[in-house]
């Protein structure tokens, strides 16, 4: 499985500042991707899961108004080294977007032109990066939304994203991501907005994909079942850091965290429907204000193992674990056994 | 059992386009024939995808949109084409939970102004701290606190702000409630609580909930029973066990199989369906399902196969009774 290292992540962290307020929004987030790799980013809203993909693309607004400090390297198509993208100059940086890293939103609907058609945000796209012929970008849109799936590609050409289904749109989005084959795809609750048949769609396409070139895959989902589906390696984060981060299946056999824990047991479990097995787990409380973060461990508010003197005093480093696991929990080596 | 709600054969058409006079207009086949019943005490879901007709459903049967053709009875009454003043006693008796708590609170109320409103137009007359206390036992039922109802909406997380919609839909005592995705526009964990919620209030206050979503997760372990639509068509009914278990028409069949099971040992075949829900203006001929069913058979484009029993309780619409289905569920 593990290929080539392709993006390195190191202590990354960013802060907004409103008003003389200043909201760490993501601390401490390292991670490592590798060649053909589906690394699932899971946690709730405010999590930090859109800033920090953000922030590897470099689309966030400029100081002073949002800081990011720590290390983003990314390998180089190119083949020469790793690439510092947060050092890289904007021009450069645009080279590098699409064609090293490319990025699918939720909202198909939002994050397209609709006064555009799709055929001409496509080829834009192609021949930004690719020097070709207009003739040639045609051909290569509609060979991109063939990929995807998209019956009739040629006629698609001329429709505007009204025209087009909310699954559809979502493929022409991942077409034009995928226009300069980028080595590593960020696909932010790509199907969030979409049915199930037509999720169930979409996650076949992208493993179909990734298996033809070898992309690696950063799935940001709050959708357990699909991260279940999808991914080689889960990283949950909560209130803008990293809690635990492990290969899907141990994480899903034994959660250390307990949030990571608590986020498992409380979605309804689809073997026992019907058979009314009484209430759900749910976690307590509400998801923290970034402004007022709880002191010590940013989730002892709402844990069910919470330490009084421990648990709201200490800050939990993410510390790692003999096989290879990352948790951020003062106790988790009482849950081991 | 006796029915609270028997809906019959219910039509709702929105005109599409057309010229000055209406000439040439089509129409969209919201609702294209609906009959059900909801018996008294139970959670029905609806599910089905986006264009399938569940919201449709939902508002026609409160009476929010006029139907175009059938009957919807309430408590054995027909209020189909009830005028707005005869239809305020039954107005009471059955309330809409929304699915955005963000887009449907007024943001310039508090929460005892919001919550209050229903009271304010069914109730008039109620003094001032007789509607703080009712406003204050409703939202220690939902499990707020009354401190909440000097709050605004902005200040509330969205499992609250649900909570708050919850609490103004439920003091008339209504008997009937329709939820429309609840839960779907909150975080993982809130979404536990307010399902929670919904079973502990349903057992305690006996209410009867018409339940629309499409998290099949949420779906399983909330109703009783489960419809599931398409195209403005209801194809099948079944209890919620038996639906899993043992579906019988081949559109539940694809449509549960496409749920994912948050187990990653668990690999299951999968019936991926081709393509799109086709336009409700111009549906397929017969069963509107056929094309993109993987057992159609010619016949199927003739007729519109009628909903009939296929076990105890299980209605389906589909005239292939020759083929075996795949559960989503053992």
């Amino acid at each position: 499985m593990a290929g080539e290292l392709l993006l390195e992540v190191e202590n990354l962290a960013v802060s907004f500042r409103s008003r003389g307020a200043v909201a760490d929004a993501v601390s401490d987030v390292s991670f490592r991707l590798h060649q053909g790799e589906t690394l699932a980013m899971v946690g709730e809203s405010g999590s930090g899961k859109s800033v920090t993909s953000l922030a590897l693309m470099r689309l966030l607004p400029d100081a002073p108004q949002c800081q990011v400090r720590g290390s983003v390297k990314l390998r180089d198509k190119t083949g020469s080294g790793m690439l510092d993208v947060l050092a890289l100059p904007e021009p450069q940086m645009q080279a590098v977007r699409g064609n090293n890293i490319a990025m699918v939103f939720q909202e198909p609907m939002t994050s397209l032109n609709p006064v555009k058609t799709i055929g001409a945000q496509i080829t834009e796209t192609i021949r930004l990066h690719r020097p070709m012929l207009a003739r040639a970008a045609e051909d290569e849109a509609v060979r991109l939304l063939d990929l995807v799936g998209i019956p009739a590609p040629r006629q698609r050409l001329t429709a505007y994203p009204h025209q087009l289904s909310g699954g559809m749109r979502q493929r022409a989005m991942i077409a034009m991501a995928l226009s300069c084959e980028p080595s590593v795809l960020i696909a932010d609750e790509p199907t969030t907005a979409l049915d199930v048949t037509i999720q169930a769609q979409i996650l076949d396409l992208l493993k179909r994909l990734q298996e033809q070139t070898g992309m690696a895959v950063i799935f940001i989902t709050h959708n357990l079942g699909v991260v279940a589906e999808i991914a080689d390696r889960v990283m949950v984060m909560y209130s803008g850091r990293v809690v635990e981060q492990a290969d899907v299946v141990p994480l899903f056999q034994q959660p250390l965290m307990p949030y990571t824990r608590g986020l498992l047991r409380s979605v309804p479990r689809l073997d026992l429907a019907g058979r009314r097995a009484g209430a759900l787990y749910a976690i307590p409380g509400n998801v923290p204000d970034p402004r007022r973060p709880p002191p010590g461990c940013a989730f002892h508010p709402r844990c069910d193992s919470f330490a009084d003197g421990r648990c709201n005093v200490e800050a939990p480093r993410l510390d790692s674990t003999a096989d290879g696991r990352q948790v951020r929990c003062l106790r988790w080596p009482e849950f081991v056994a | 059992m006796t029915a609270l709600v028997e809906i019959d054969s219910l039509q709702k058409h929105f005109p599409v386009g057309g010229g000055l006079f209406g000439r040439g207009k089509k129409q969209v086949r919201a609702l294209d024939g609906v009959s059900l019943s909801i018996e008294k005490g139970e959670i029905l879901s609806v599910v089905g995808e986006s264009g399938s007709g569940k919201t449709t459903l939902g508002r026609t049967v409160l009476r929010l949109t006029d139907p175009t053709a059938g009957a919807i009875r309430f408590e054995g009454q027909d209020i189909t084409s009830l005028s707005r003043r005869a239809l305020r006693p039954f107005r009471q008796r059955m309330q809409l939970v929304f699915q955005d708590p963000f887009a449907s609170l007024n943001p310039r109320q508090t929460v005892e102004q919001i919550v209050a409103t229903p009271l304010a137009i069914h109730a008039g007359g109620s003094s001032a701290t007789e509607k703080r206390e009712r406003v204050a036992d409703m939202l220690r039922l939902v499990g707020l606190q009354p401190h909440h109802a000097d709050r605004y909406p902005h200040e509330l997380s969205g499992g609250q702000r649900q909570r708050v919609g919850i609490a103004r839909a439920l003091i008339l005592n209504p008997s009937f409630l329709v939820a429309d995705e609840p839960v779907s526009a909150l975080d993982v964990s809130i979404q536990a609580q307010v399902v929670n919620l919904l079973l502990e209030l349903k057992e305690k206050l006996g209410l009867t909930i018409l339940f629309i979503a499409h998290d099949l997760a949420v779906v399983g372990h909330i109703s009783d029973r489960i419809a599931v639509m398409y195209l403005g068509r209801v194809v099948e009914v079944a209890e919620t066990g038996t639906l899993f278990r043992s579906p019988r028409h081949p559109y539940t069949e694809a449509l549960f199989s496409a749920a994912p099971i948050p187990d990653p040992t668990v690999r299951r075949s999968r019936v991926l369906l081709q393509g799109d829900i086709p336009s409700p203006i111009d549906p397929p001929s017969g069963c509107a399902f056929r094309t993109r069913c993987r057992h159609a058979l010619p016949e199927c484009a003739t007729v519109v196969p009628p909903l009939r029993q296929v076990g105890p309780g299980h209605l389906s619409a589909c005239i292939r009774d020759d083929i075996a289905l795949q559960a989503s569920i053992a």
